[in-house]
């Protein structure tokens, strides 16, 4: 994992005393809340509903066991017990006071974290594929790469006023786990003659106008990427929209110029940029990448194939959330926050610290917290897994269900956030709860159910396989339905159903949603999606809306 | 302090630029020696005509609109060497944006002088120090 230099440090803690002293200013009254705003916003800091928001970056979604240790002790501390992990690998605190704020990122600064640019209209946070430098079919490992961005993105001078936020993820498998199509850029590593690249995608995005990605480049070798994507954040400062914030996005310059004309002006800047680059980055890329050598596995699996024919409970588990490591011996372990009834993404800072000590003691120390707001386990020995879910079952984070109906993203919605129209964390425990009372999850298999409790669609709704947006119609709660979505390498944005339901409908709706995929699928490997990209929407809407295919039928 | 306040390094001083300078906008008169650029105006115009400018004022309508930092750089990297001015809706807090991306100075009216004082301009007169892009450009 990436360790701080001094130079990191000292950048940190002189950040966290610009920071500190600009909220001094704010309690004495020198400034306003509006001049404040951009300065909190700069570090993570927003105003909702009910109180300040904290935003904590974990960048690449890569957590050591002190990190998240420290995690906890500040939602003890400063917080009330608990943190929610988000889908671009950020830990939300809800309820901290303004004057303790800046202690707050004193102590993140101590181990190596910060909430830096995870707001504003700015290079945000870098996401990375969770599974990096864990998956067995992975081409390279993203995070050195996304580490390189982090540093170059962050406090970059000419790029923190920019028309809208930017978001950048990267993947190093095919697989790609990153959702990189739904993102401002997305960089996909590949292998060209023997050489590492990145295939670059621009002008994704979910939101209100939601978008595919598109390939701007198929491939730029790595000591050429710094100034590519210079070039692209510098050619969208002076081209995207200012006049209104919903066109302002990346995706809708590149939808109003066009791909080409896009890729034209970056071409042109990119020869300005590239010069003004020396290979200073590449030996930075050098150290970071040494720290991210792999740790060293250890041979052997001890009793895992005894202990897994012999419980059906824990064969269930491991079935469920693990995936194939690069290494025989050693597994992917994906710990669910969301057991049935449960916020999703939420964290009790117990739960962080029997994570951070399972890490500790069996898995190498290190931990991944996914999109899907999941906690990981990277490189878990088969050998240790029995004894890691024994501790996991005591903390109430056994839950089997990942990639199953019962693990949905779901925003905060109207529980916290200020822009949310309708709730959607209670429609996500309610649907959970309904699917563990029905039993059916297992049978129903691969499913991924995303919930947003506004348009801006920070719950993915539109990449789930069952998307649902929540909205306020004439002040009461409305949920849309969208079918079809997926966010995996062929991205697809899915298809509005047709009209919404009102909150105490939804869940029977998705219930006859799943049932009527069960009565048609061709066979149990058939998945939901499968199934709908088969047959098409007809029989989905048929059982969504019986009643208006009766009246057409008649 | 009336009129326009000039920021630098040293501090707050009054203008002492005594010349006049055009709008990009309208097309460069073959004996200017001062340009004010707008956000929106293509600096690549000025390819050519670089080494007779002993002025850029790059306009700044509001604190939110960063495009007059790339078009630093952008004026910087065809080879300018001449005084290159922030002008407008600059805060003390991008002061270290502004010099990073190329600035020599910022240009602020009084109003803002006042509100915003040189403490708060100096707390940032290191932007030197800790600074990224130092260190991946070498």
């Amino acid at each position: 994992m990436y360790a701080y230099t001094d130079f990191d440090r000292d950048f940190l803690a002189e950040r966290n005393a610009q920071f500190r002293a600009q909220v001094e200013r704010r309690i004495d009254g020198s400034l306003t809340e509006d001049e404040f705003k951009p300065l909190r916003l700069m570090n993570g800091l927003y105003l909702q509903l009910h109180a300040y928001m904290l935003r904590v970056a974990i960048p690449y979604g890569t957590l050591n066991a002190g990190q998240m240790r420290q995690l906890a002790t500040i939602a003890d501390r400063w917080d009330k017990g608990y943190g929610h992990f988000t889908t671009r690998q950020n830990i939300q605190y809800n309820w901290p006071e303004l004057r303790d704020v800046p202690d707050m990122l004193d102590a993140l600064g101590e181990v190596g974290m910060h909430a830096i640019q995870t707001s504003g209209n700015t290079i945000r946070n870098v996401t990375a594929d969770h599974f990096a430098g864990a998956a067995a079919e992975e081409v390279a490992d993203p995070r050195p790469v996304a580490e390189l961005i982090r540093q170059w993105s962050t406090d970059h001078p000419e790029f923190q006023f920019l028309p809208r936020k930017f978001k950048v993820a990267v993947t190093g498998s095919a697989q790609d786990r990153a959702v990189t199509a739904a993102h401002d850029i997305g960089l996909r590593l590949v292998e060209r003659d023997g050489e590492i690249g990145a295939t670059v995608l621009v002008g994704g995005g979910l939101g209100r106008t939601p978008m595919i990605g598109k390939v701007l480049s198929d491939f730029v070798a790595l000591p050429d990427l710094l100034p590519y994507l210079e070039a692209v954040v510098a050619v969208y400062n002076l081209l995207g929209r200012r006049d209104n914030k919903y066109k302002a996005r990346i995706k809708i310059t590149v939808h109003e110029n066009g791909i080409e004309e896009i890729r034209r002006l970056v071409d042109e800047e990119y020869i300005i940029r590239r010069a003004a680059f020396n290979g200073a980055d590449m030996q930075l890329f050098g150290k970071i990448s040494a720290d991210f050598a792999a740790p060293d596995f250890v041979h052997g699996a001890g009793d895992y194939a005894a202990q897994y024919a012999d419980d059906p409970v824990f064969r269930s588990f491991v079935d469920t959330n693990t995936a194939p490591h690069r290494h025989k011996d050693y597994t992917i372990l994906t710990v669910s926050l969301k057991a049935h009834g449960a916020t999703p993404g939420d964290a009790t800072s117990d739960q962080m610290r029997v994570l951070a000590e399972l890490a500790e003691s069996y898995g190498h120390d290190e931990l991944r917290i996914s999109h899907e707001q999941n906690v990981i386990l990277p490189h878990l020995p088969k050998r240790h897994l029995r004894a890691v879910f024994d501790a996991l079952s005591g903390a109430g984070l056994a839950t089997a269900n990942i990639g199953l109906a019962s693990d949905i993203i779901a925003c905060p919605g109207m529980d916290y956030c200020a822009l949310a129209t309708a709730r959607s964390i209670p429609v996500a425990q309610e649907i959970a709860t309904r699917f563990e009372e029905l039993k059916l999850e297992y049978e129903v298999g691969p499913l991924k159910i995303k919930i947003s409790g506004c348009i801006n669609a920070c719950g993915h709704h539109h990449v789930g396989h069952i998307g649902i947006l929540g909205l306020d119609r004439a002040g009461v709660e409305n949920y849309q339905i969208t079918l079809g979505g997926d966010g995996g390498p062929d991205a697809i944005i899915g298809e509005r159903a047709g009209p919404g339901f009102a909150y105490d409908e939804v869940v029977d709706a998705i219930e006859r949603l799943v049932r009527a995929y069960l009565a048609i699928r061709e066979g149990a490997d058939e998945t939901f999606l499968e199934t709908y990209k088969r047959t098409g929407p007809a029989p989905f809407k048929a059982t969504l809306y019986p009643a208006s295919e009766k009246a057409h039928a008649a | 302090m009336t009129g326009a306040v000039i920021v630098t390094d040293a501090g707050f001083a009054a203008e002492d630029w005594a010349g006049s300078s055009v709008p990009l906008g309208d097309g460069l008169p073959a004996n200017a020696e001062a340009v004010d650029v707008a956000p929106a105006d293509d600096v690549a115009t000025l390819a050519g005509h670089l080494d007779r400018l002993s002025l850029i004022r790059v306009a700044f309508p509001s604190s939110a609109d960063g495009r007059g930092f790339t078009l630093a750089r952008r004026l910087r990297a065809m080879g300018y060497r001449g005084r290159l001015r922030a002008a407008g809706h600059v805060l003390a807090d991008q002061y270290a944006m502004a010099r990073r991306a190329g600035f020599d100075e910022v240009e602020i009216d009084a109003d803002l002088a006042a509100r915003q004082p040189w403490e708060q301009w100096r707390a940032r007169a290191d932007w030197q120090a800790h600074d990224y892009q130092a260190r991946l450009r070498g």
